[in-house]
């Protein structure tokens, strides 16, 4: 375990590598849904508003 | 034929038959993802020149690759909109801006981090390098064209424009390490014949690079259905597609 | 101004910025590419300039690379199988940087001796397990088919222009 977490002496190439990008592609999947719950919040309060007309 | 291409391309039709598929997508990429890392990591030999550094190649290589053939697609939908106005390419255009930005910065710093201990440099102002560099350059200008201009048809043409011309980019990165004296090694994956990579280290290279791709089409058609639904928020199918129970009814007393 | 025209020369500048940074990019990577770039056997012959910065590259000479005791200076020699020049450089060497490797260095020439202020290490598009590497040095007489620095000989000596 100890000998793989070090990655023959590249621990900090190999892992800050993987983080990044680890990081990077979890921000740009979750982008979408955050969007989208926001826009669909927005346009159901919308409606409910208009039928309360 | 054309009467069915034309129907896949309405938007409502999009957003059935992505609502289905988008998931699906998703879980495909997460499982080739998933296994391809762990694979990548603990269960290939290391590399007889570089040892464990080589591992880099499994996130680089995918996200270098990816980064071309998103571009590619978006050029392509911009200019299917140009000449057509067909809007749901504008709404792929649009939404494959960003995940081929986001590929573009992994492989410029996953490179960088890896360059470091095998060339012995972060950077360096290389062909290669540098016309990965302008590709980023090209995705934020694009995305930031659209976002600057306020009326859409005008934005979504500039950004068609710029990606359009962007388009020369594409095989200079390409053949920049043939065509220059670049730091940069030539192409691992793309060889015919006998393949630049041993057996043992490459099925999970192409798990990722596949992976990678699946994430590409899961993560746009996430980002286009969100962007149809703001586009058309004020159409019928939205309200219904949306569960939004006044339409439903209005459209049941219709019947 | 209206808020549109305003929006416009926002885009106009933002393009105009782009492009130009765009080419500035290219040039500088081209000019950087195009320049300064000697073989071994150019250095040899004094074709290289002597008051001017420029790069070598070639594949370390095996048996020529000699360390010193205390400090980080190394001398060694890069050939293109035609002339061939010594480097010396003081400083943390890539860890590519082996015998027969293909390498460049950037720095200037004084006297006979390239002195350089960088070293890069190039490698090729190969990746194997250390035990096929061996396998595949048996098969052929105890030489790298390529690899080991020995197929980037080729794309080291750069530009196409072989000596004769």
């Amino acid at each position: 375990m100890q000998e793989f977490l070090q990655m023959g002496g590249y621990a900090g190439y190999v892992w800050s590598a993987y983080a990044i990008t680890a990081v990077v592609l979890i921000a740009t999947a979750l982008w979408p849904g955050i969007r989208r719950r926001r826009l669909h919040a927005a346009l159901r309060k919308r409606w409910q508003w208009e039928r309360s007309e | 034929m054309w009467s069915f291409l034309h129907r896949l391309s309405s938007p409502p039709t999009f957003y059935r038959w992505s609502g289905v598929i988008t998931p699906i997508f998703a879980v495909i990429a997460a499982a080739l993802l998933l296994v391809g890392t762990v694979w990548g990591l603990a269960f290939t030999p290391t590399d007889y020149q570089q040892g464990d550094s080589f591992r880099i190649i499994y996130v680089h290589v995918p996200a270098a690759m990816l980064s071309l053939s998103v571009y590619m697609a978006m050029a392509f939908s911009a200019a299917i909109f140009l000449i057509w106005r067909i809007k749901l390419a504008d709404v792929f255009a649009a939404s494959f801006a960003p995940v081929g930005a986001a590929f573009t910065l992994l492989a410029l710093v996953t490179g960088s981090i890896w360059g470091r201990p095998t060339w012995g440099t972060w950077w360096e102002w290389d062909a290669r390098l540098t016309s990965e560099l302008i590709l980023l350059f090209l995705y934020l200008g694009v995305m930031a064209l659209r976002s600057s201009l306020p009326e859409r048809n005008q934005a979504a043409r500039a950004a068609a424009l710029l990606a359009i011309v962007g388009v020369v980019n594409v095989p200079i990165i390409h053949f920049s390490v043939e065509w220059w004296n670049s730091l940069h090694q030539g192409s691992t994956v793309s060889k015919l014949g006998r393949p630049a990579i041993d057996p043992s280290m490459a099925t999970p290279l192409y798990l990722m690079i596949f992976g990678f791709m699946f994430f590409w089409l899961a993560n746009a058609f996430s980002r286009a259905r969100v962007e149809i639904v703001d586009r058309e928020q004020n159409k019928r199918w939205v309200r219904e597609a949306l569960g939004d129970k006044a339409e439903m009814q209005r459209r049941a007393g219709e019947k | 101004m209206s808020p549109k025209q305003q929006t416009r020369l926002v885009f106009v500048v933002a393009l105009v910025i782009g492009v130009s940074l765009a080419a500035f990019l290219v040039f500088k990577a081209l000019g950087q590419n195009m320049m300064y770039f000697y073989q071994p056997s150019q250095v040899a012959a004094g074709e290289a300039p002597t008051d001017q910065r420029f790069r070598v590259g070639g594949l370390v000479v095996p048996g020529s690379v000699s360390r010193s005791k205390d400090t980080l200076a190394v001398d060694f020699d890069v050939t293109d199988n035609v002339g061939t020049t010594t480097v010396r450089f003081n400083g943390i060497l890539p860890d590519l940087f082996r015998e027969g490797q293909g390498i460049i260095a950037h720095g200037k020439l004084k006297g006979d001796v390239f002195e350089a202020d960088k070293v890069l290490a190039k490698h090729d598009e190969n990746y194997m397990p250390p035990e096929i590497a061996d396998a595949l040095k048996k098969s052929n007489d105890g030489v790298m088919p390529f690899g080991d620095g020995k197929g980037m000989a080729r794309k080291v000596m750069t530009n196409e222009v072989q000596p004769k």
